[in-house]
C-alpha cells in the first residue's frame, strides 16, 4: 500500500482504509452513503470558516474569505472537506491513505476547477518533510487511526508557530455509544454497520493530552448535534458525542 | 415660469444622459467576435439565460456579492430601452424596491413616482364608482406601498449599474445554441461557438421558457377571457401619488401614478382588463375616442384623459410549473410562473424568486458549497413554489369575485370591501401582501443585505 511506498511509520489501519475505499465513488451522492457527512457539512464548515477568519483576518461574508491560507485536511475521503475550503480561497493539500479515495478526489476536484493538491500519503510522512500549514484540519478521522499518538504527533508538527489544529470527532461516552453507533449505524441505518468503533472514540480530554507535548492549548472545544425537527446539524455547548476542538500552536 | 424652464433643462439633462449610457454600453456590451475567436471558454458560477428585468436583476443581485455571473441575452440592449419595445410601467412594490435598494441597483433609477395611497372600487361602466370602496394610506405603514417606474427606465437603470459590477459579465445580443447540464456542471454553446461553463443556470427566459421545455418539466396553464390593455394617459389634474383599481364586470381597471413627464404635463399608466373580442376593437380606437372609452370606465377624476404613445394588449393567461428546479437548472420569474397582471404581482413575483434563489445561492457559496448541487435548489424551490401558488390562487379568485355583475354578489362585496376597510389588522395583512412585505421573506425583501 501506498504507506509503504512513502516511508516512515503508520498510524492507518488497513481495514479502515478498505472500508472507506469502498465508498470511494459515492462519496459525492448526498443521499447515499456520507448522508451523515453531506448533513453536517455546512455547520463545520460554517464553523471553521469563522475560527479561521476570526484567528487569521479575512471578511467571512466575502467569496473568497480564506485566501492566502495554506490548509491540511488530514484524512481528506473523497474531498468533502477540501472542496469547498478551496472554493472558499484556502489553498488545500488533502491527505488520505487510500489510493482509490485520492483518485476518485482528484477527478472529482478537476470536473469542478478546483486546484487541490491531493497526496496518497500518510500525515505522519507528511510530517517527515518541512511542509508546514496555517492549520491542520482532522475532521472525522480521528476515530479511524491506529495509532493516535503518532497521529496527532504528525498532525502538530505540521502547524506552522501560531497556527491551528482543528481535530473534530466522535466522543467516547454512554449517550455517544447509543446516539453514534447503536442509532447511526444499526437503527437510523445513516453509516453501514461497522463503520465506527465505539472503543476508537476520543474523548476532547485525550485529544488535548496528546497536543499538549507539543506546545498546544486549546482554545475552544464545541459540540455539534443533531437537530431532529430540521434534519440538518448545528453547534451546541453539548460535547457529549460529536465535538470540534480547536488548539493554537505558540 | 422658472419651474417651467428648470423641467426643459431636465429634459435636455436626461436625453444627454441617455446618449451617454448607450455610448458606456456599447463600449461595455461585447459584441459578436469575428470568427476565428471562437474556441474561448468563459468559467462563471452562475450562468443566465435571459436578460429581461427579472434575469437581469438576478445578474446584479448575485455578482454585488461577489457570485461569477454571466448574463446571455438575445435581446440588442439599446434596444430594449426604446419607447417602441416596451412601453409599459411596473409597480416595484415596496419588498422588490429593498432588494433594490439594498445592492445599488434603486440609486440608478431615474424616474420612479412613490404610491401613497391605493383606493379600491368597484361599478359599471359609465356610472359612479360605488360608495363603499377601500382606502389603502400608507401614512398606516410607514413606507410607500411601491413605486410606478417605467420598464425602459428600470433597464436604463440596470445598464447603468452592470459595468460597475466586477464579477458581471453580460453577453448580447446573443443567442445559446444549446445548454448541456450533466451531473458535475453546466456547459453551455453560444452562437459565436464560444462556451460558458458554470454550476447553474437560470432560466430568466420567460413564459415560453426553452430551459424549460428542455429539461421536460411540465405546466400547468389556464386562460382568462379577457385581455389587459396596457397604454401611458396624460390627464388633466395631478395623481397625488394615488393607484386606483377599479373593478368593472369585464376585471380591473387600474390607473398607476406616474412622475410627470419633463414638461410637467401629468401621466398615469393604465391596465384595462376587458373581454376579448372587445380589448381588439378597443385597441385599435383613434386617440381621442380611446380617451373617451377610458372616461366612461375611469370617471373625471383626473380631468380629461389622452392617451399618449404605443397601446399594447395581451391576452390573459396563467401559467405554473409543476416543478421549479431540475439538475443545475432553476426556473426564475415567468419561466416558473405567469398569472393575470391584475395585481401587479408579476414582475414582483419574479423578483421575489430573485431575491430568495440570490440567497440560496449565496449562503451556499459562503460555505464553498457547489451552488448547482441539490440542496440549495431544494431550498428555493421548497420557499417559492409555496408562496406562489398563494399568490396565484389570490389573484385568480379576487378576479372571479371582481368580474361578476350579479347583485347579491355585488352587494356582499361592497359589505365585504367596507368590513376590510374597518378592520385594521387584516387590512395592514392586505397592505403588506400588496407591498411584498408578508410572509417567510428573503433578506434583501426585508431590505437585509445579502
Amino acid at each position: 500500500m501506498s504507506q509503504q511506498a512513502n516511508g516512515g511509520s503508520v498510524s492507518v489501519d488497513p481495514q479502515e482504509v478498505g472500508k472507506f475505499a469502498r465508498m470511494a465513488e459515492r462519496w459525492w451522492d448526498p443521499e447515499g452513503e456520507m448522508k451523515p457527512l453531506h448533513a453536517m457539512n455546512p455547520t463545520r464548515i460554517a464553523f471553521l470558516r469563522d475560527c479561521l477568519t476570526a484567528r487569521f483576518g479575512g471578511d467571512a461574508t466575502g467569496v473568497r474569505p480564506l485566501s492566502g491560507l495554506r490548509l491540511l485536511d488530514a484524512g481528506c475521503g473523497g474531498g468533502l472537506l477540501s472542496e469547498p475550503l478551496a472554493r472558499l480561497g484556502a489553498e488545500m493539500t488533502g491527505l488520505d491513505p487510500s489510493p482509490e479515495t485520492i483518485k476518485a478526489a482528484k477527478a472529482h476536484a478537476e470536473r469542478q476547477g478546483l486546484a487541490i493538491d491531493y497526496r496518497c500519503q500518510s500525515v505522519e510522512a507528511l510530517a517527515e518533510t518541512d511542509a508546514s500549514f496555517d492549520a491542520v484540519l482532522a475532521m472525522e478521522v480521528v476515530e479511524h487511526v491506529s495509532d493516535l499518538t503518532g497521529f496527532l504527533d504528525a498532525c502538530a508538527r505540521l502547524v506552522r508557530p501560531g497556527g491551528l489544529c482543528v481535530v473534530a470527532t466522535i466522543n467516547r461516552t454512554p449517550k455517544s455509544f447509543l446516539l453514534a453507533k447503536v442509532g447511526a449505524e444499526y437503527l437510523l441505518r445513516w453509516l453501514p454497520p461497522g463503520t465506527h468503533d465505539w472503543r476508537r472514540f476520543v474523548r476532547p480530554s485525550e485529544v488535548a493530552a496528546e497536543l499538549r507535548p507539543s506546545g498546544f492549548t486549546v482554545k475552544e472545544v464545541v459540540g455539534v448535534s443533531f437537530d431532529p425537527k430540521s434534519g440538518g446539524w448545528r453547534l451546541s455547548s453539548n460535547t457529549a458525542v460529536n465535538y470540534i476542538l480547536v488548539a493554537e500552536k505558540p | 415660469m422658472a419651474a417651467i424652464g428648470l423641467k426643459r433643462r431636465m429634459a435636455a439633462l436626461d436625453k444627454r444622459a441617455l446618449t451617454a449610457d448607450l455610448e458606456r454600453m456599447s463600449a461595455f456590451v461585447e459584441n459578436t467576435p469575428l470568427s476565428g475567436e471562437s474556441a474561448e471558454t468563459i468559467t462563471a458560477d452562475v450562468l443566465i439565460v435571459g436578460g429581461g428585468l427579472v434575469g437581469s436583476t438576478l445578474g446584479c443581485v448575485l455578482a454585488s456579492a461577489g457570485i461569477e455571473t454571466v448574463v446571455v441575452d438575445r435581446e440588442d440592449p439599446a434596444s430594449v430601452m426604446e419607447a417602441s419595445f416596451d412601453g409599459r410601467a411596473s409597480a416595484i412594490a415596496a419588498g422588490s424596491r429593498h432588494m433594490m435598494e439594498s445592492v445599488g441597483l434603486w440609486a440608478e433609477v431615474a424616474a420612479a413616482q412613490p404610491i401613497r395611497d391605493i383606493r379600491v372600487t368597484d361599478g359599471k361602466v359609465g356610472r359612479k364608482a360605488s360608495a363603499l370602496s377601500l382606502h389603502y394610506d400608507h401614512r398606516e405603514i410607514g413606507e410607500p406601498f411601491g413605486h410606478i417606474v417605467e420598464n425602459r427606465e428600470l433597464r436604463k437603470a440596470q445598464h447603468r449599474f452592470i459595468p460597475k459590477l466586477e464579477t458581471l459579465r453580460l453577453l448580447a445580443p446573443m443567442g445559446v445554441s444549446l445548454v448541456a447540464r450533466r451531473p458535475d456542471g453546466v456547459e453551455a454553446k453560444l452562437d459565436d461557438g464560444r462556451r460558458v461553463r458554470a454550476q447553474l443556470v437560470c432560466a430568466c427566459d420567460g413564459r415560453n421558457s426553452r430551459l424549460r421545455e428542455d429539461a421536460g418539466i411540465k405546466t400547468t396553464r389556464w386562460e382568462y377571457w379577457q385581455a389587459g390593455i396596457v397604454a401611458t394617459v396624460e390627464h388633466e389634474k395631478p395623481h397625488r401619488g394615488t393607484a386606483w383599481e377599479h373593478f368593472l364586470p369585464s376585471g380591473p381597471f387600474a390607473m398607476l401614478p406616474m412622475v410627470d413627464a419633463a414638461d410637467g404635463t401629468h401621466r398615469s399608466s393604465i391596465v384595462w382588463t376587458e373581454r376579448k373580442d372587445l380589448s381588439e376593437w378597443a385597441v385599435k380606437l383613434p386617440d381621442h375616442a380611446f380617451g373617451q372609452e377610458l372616461e366612461r370606465r375611469f370617471g373625471d377624476r383626473l380631468g380629461r384623459l389622452r392617451p399618449v404613445g404605443p397601446r399594447f394588449r395581451y391576452p390573459l393567461s396563467g401559467l405554473n410549473a409543476s416543478r421549479y428546479i431540475d439538475r443545475r437548472l432553476a426556473l426564475v420569474g415567468d419561466a416558473a410562473h405567469a398569472i393575470h397582471p391584475i395585481a401587479g404581482q408579476g414582475l414582483n413575483m419574479g423578483l421575489r424568486d430573485v431575491a430568495a434563489l440570490a440567497e440560496c445561492i449565496v449562503d451556499a457559496r459562503r460555505l464553498g458549497m457547489d451552488v448547482g448541487a441539490r440542496g440549495p435548489l431544494e431550498r428555493y424551490q421548497r420557499w417559492r413554489r409555496v408562496d406562489n401558488l398563494a399568490l396565484v390562487a389570490a389573484t385568480d379568485s379576487l378576479d372571479r369575485l371582481f368580474s361578476t355583475d350579479i347583485a347579491p354578489i355585488r352587494l356582499a362585496r361592497d359589505l365585504g370591501l367596507a368590513a376590510v376597510d374597518r378592520l385594521d389588522p387584516l387590512k395592514r395583512v392586505f397592505m403588506r401582501h400588496a407591498m411584498g412585505t408578508f410572509g417567510d421573506l428573503p433578506r434583501l425583501i426585508r431590505g437585509k443585505p445579502l
